[in-house]
């Protein structure tokens, strides 16, 4: 009866629809390809597929761009890099986070002061500069996976900061004296009883590298930093950009890229609503059995079962 | 269980005391109680102290949490150590369990001194030597089911393989009674009251297979309906599996209930010990007849025997509203508080501020512990 299924579809409805967008995007950066090619016989990068600025059609679904390239393959294609970009660069950047900022916090004295300022030195170094340098001095050489790493190396500081701050917190509690006593290993101690405590912060963090690496990589390709012949959301928009697709009137051109980046983190937030639950099995309870069921300190109320 | 430190151990018990100093020799004449036994000791702190270093705007001043204390747990019986919060208690148990490292002073387990400071004597300490917490909502990982908490000390201290994992958890929670146990194994902790939390607490305690149980006031967070049964379950492993016990508590009548025997500490010192009924029933120390003013004793209050309370009354004049005994004991408890003489010089008893019966000696020195009859002794210049 205590025991949990496998999966469980969260209960909650706004993680319900933040996942269900992932899942789209997802499927379409899978398949989206396939279809845009063989089904509709397009792809980002021809030029003068259509006419220029074509308004959306049953040729073009999404219209055409200013060199009559096909819009909708190319936010398919864009959504592809975008996606990988974002999982690669969220993926690095929260295990970075993750393996620096809980060491520093679990180790005491001089190995965790060092660890430490190591953190709080990448935290002073202005991320984005440094992004940008990087990226341009690499210029599109490696493609997206390059893009990425860098991204992940230099945006993990303030994740690492914050499961430093919930590691300390941690580390003096009860529970972890007692695991202690019971002779669990220091790093059993660290995997088993303090990380699992920091489940949602872990995954807030990674939903939210996620995001900022895709924002990251569309700032990069928007201001020119990355490769002008990768296809991506941030691409599109600095096409967009110099070629004046607002002031021609163009939303086909402009409003699906900026939608799509804006969709993402909106899914982002939606499913960090569901995230404490990964740390506190009371919310995995289908049903509360009302206030009887939090016993906070009171413990005698309800009668004793086990005498 | 208990079978790990029994007779063959003694000799060398024995011989580790007699190098100790002054201080185990007290304790074997006086510590030992009045019911007679005297076992030779499973663990023994001699001059434990722990100085804690402060920080900030007291940098390089200490608190001395613990100073030169002497302890001695034996085999089926029960000490209770009582004081009031902030007297050391909490950071003694975690000097005996090897949770924290002394400043000065020896602790012994059958007689040989432990290294806190080394990783392989901690280990085995561990598995001689358990602590009960005093908060079972902190003290168990609600991200665990009690099979996963109880299963580990059976496994890093027992070596008990996976095919008789389940039986031995099952065992181990009914002998804490949380029966049927099959119930209880898959369960988180917080789908237990208070009460049967800390007899979860107390069964990962025992599957270590430990002979010594250190209770950090193992009561104090439970409802008062349920520390009764707590407190019966633990003078049941006393009496049926001889472990050793050590109670710490801020209250002195459920000391009286369970303990065999009552030391007494205030500041990070012990201050009166002896067998529980001579310290309850005849406290010696003002420190210790003040605590017993301040608990509510209907027995007392009906008889009108209000030795402690007199005394506490006569130096507390002005701030005494005209409650009970009872009251003003507490008035008087709160109002030391804030005197407390933790971080002042180590020279003379502590509760000197406080006592109504301060001399000028006791800002020089405390005195070594003064027989009063039959194992019961205390640390006060009256009994000179």
């Amino acid at each position: 009866m205590t025991r949990r299924l496998p999966i469980r579809v969260p209960a909650n409805r706004k993680v319900r629809f933040g996942l269900l967008i992932f899942l789209v995007l997802v499927l379409v950066a899978a398949f989206g390809p396939l279809f845009v090619s063989h089904v509709l016989g397009q792809s980002p990068t021809r030029l003068h597929a259509g006419g220029a600025l074509e308004s959306p059609s049953g040729k073009h679904w999404l219209g055409t761009t200013s060199s009559g390239q096909d819009v909708l393959a190319q936010l398919v294609a864009g959504t592809r890099t975008s996606l990988l970009v974002g999982l690669v660069g969220g993926a690095i950047a929260t295990a970075l986070a993750v393996l620096l900022g809980v060491l520093s916090g679990y180790s005491t004295g001089r190995s965790g002061a060092a660890l430490t300022a190591f953190v709080n030195i990448f935290l002073v170094i202005p991320g984005l500069p440094l992004l940008i340098l990087v990226a341009s001095y690499t210029r599109g050489r490696g493609g997206w996976v390059t893009v990425a790493v860098i991204i992940g190396l230099t945006s993990w500081a303030g994740g690492a900061r914050a499961k430093r701050a919930q590691t300390l917190s941690l580390r003096n509690r009860d529970f972890v004296a007692a695991a202690g006593y019971s002779g669990e290993s220091r790093a059993r101690i660290l995997f088993l009883e303090v990380m699992p405590h920091l489940a949602p912060v872990i995954a807030s963090t990674f939903l939210f590298s996620v995001v900022g690496s895709i924002a990251a990589e569309a700032g990069l390709d928007f201001i020119g930093a990355g490769h002008a012949s990768t296809v991506s959301w941030g691409t599109m928009l600095y096409w967009v950009q110099s070629q004046g697709a607002l002031q021609s009137g163009a939303w086909w051109w402009f409003l699906p890229p900026g939608l799509c980046i804006a969709l993402v983190g909106t899914a982002a937030g939606l499913v960090n609503f569901g995230v404490d639950e990964l740390a506190d099995p009371r919310l995995r309870t289908r049903r509360a059995t009302g206030p009887a069921a939090r016993p906070r300190r009171t413990g005698g109320l309800t009668p004793e079962k086990a005498r | 269980m208990t079978g790990l430190a029994s007779s063959p151990s003694r000799p060398t018990g024995a011989a580790g005391t007699t190098g100790a100093g002054m201080t185990s020799d007290t304790e074997d004449t006086t510590g030992t109680t009045g019911t007679g036994e005297t076992s030779a000791p499973v663990l023994e702190a001699v001059g434990l102290t722990r100085h804690i270093p402060m920080h900030g705007r007291h940098r390089g001043q200490s608190v001395r949490a613990v100073e030169g204390v002497d302890l001695a747990l034996r085999r089926g019986q029960i000490l209770a150590l009582v004081g009031q919060s902030g007297s050391g208690k909490t950071t003694l148990a975690r000097l005996l369990a090897l949770g924290d490292r002394p400043t000065a002073g020896e602790i012994r387990f059958d007689g040989r001194q432990l290294d806190a400071a080394r990783g392989r004597d901690r280990k085995q300490h561990f598995s001689h030597v358990q602590m009960i917490m005093q908060d079972p909502f902190a003290s168990l990982n609600r991200l665990h089911r009690l099979r996963y908490i109880l299963s580990r000390p059976l496994r890093n201290f027992g070596g008990v393989g996976s095919a008789e994992l389940d039986a031995r958890i099952i065992e181990l929670l009914e002998r804490v009674h949380l029966t049927p146990g099959r119930e209880f194994i898959d369960k988180y902790p917080h789908e237990l009251s208070g009460g049967q939390r800390q007899r979860a607490a107390i069964a990962r305690a025992l599957a270590a297979d430990p002979s010594v149980l250190l209770g950090d006031e193992p009561v104090s967070m439970l409802d008062v309906s349920i520390r009764l049964d707590i407190l019966n379950l633990l003078t049941e492993l006393r009496d049926r599996d001889g472990l050793a016990m050590l109670y710490i508590t801020h209250d002195i009548a459920s000391a009286r209930h369970v303990a065999n025997d009552i030391v007494v500490m205030y500041s990070g010192r012990i201050v009166e010990g002896g067998p529980a009924e001579a310290v309850t029933q005849n406290a010696q120390h003002p420190y210790t007849q003040l605590l017993l003013a301040a608990s509510p004793d209907p027995e007392r209050l009906l008889a009108g025997d209000t030795d402690g309370t007199d005394d506490a009354s006569d130096a507390s004049d002005a701030d005494n509203n005209g409650g009970t005994g009872t009251t003003t004991g507490t008035d008087r408890l709160d109002a030391a508080r804030d005197a407390d003489a933790n971080t002042t010089d180590a020279a003379g008893c502590p509760f000197r501020a406080r006592c109504p019966h301060a001399q000028p000696i006791c800002a020089e020195q405390m005195p070594d512990p003064i027989d009063v009859g039959s194992g019961h002794w205390s640390r006060c210049w009256l009994h000179r």
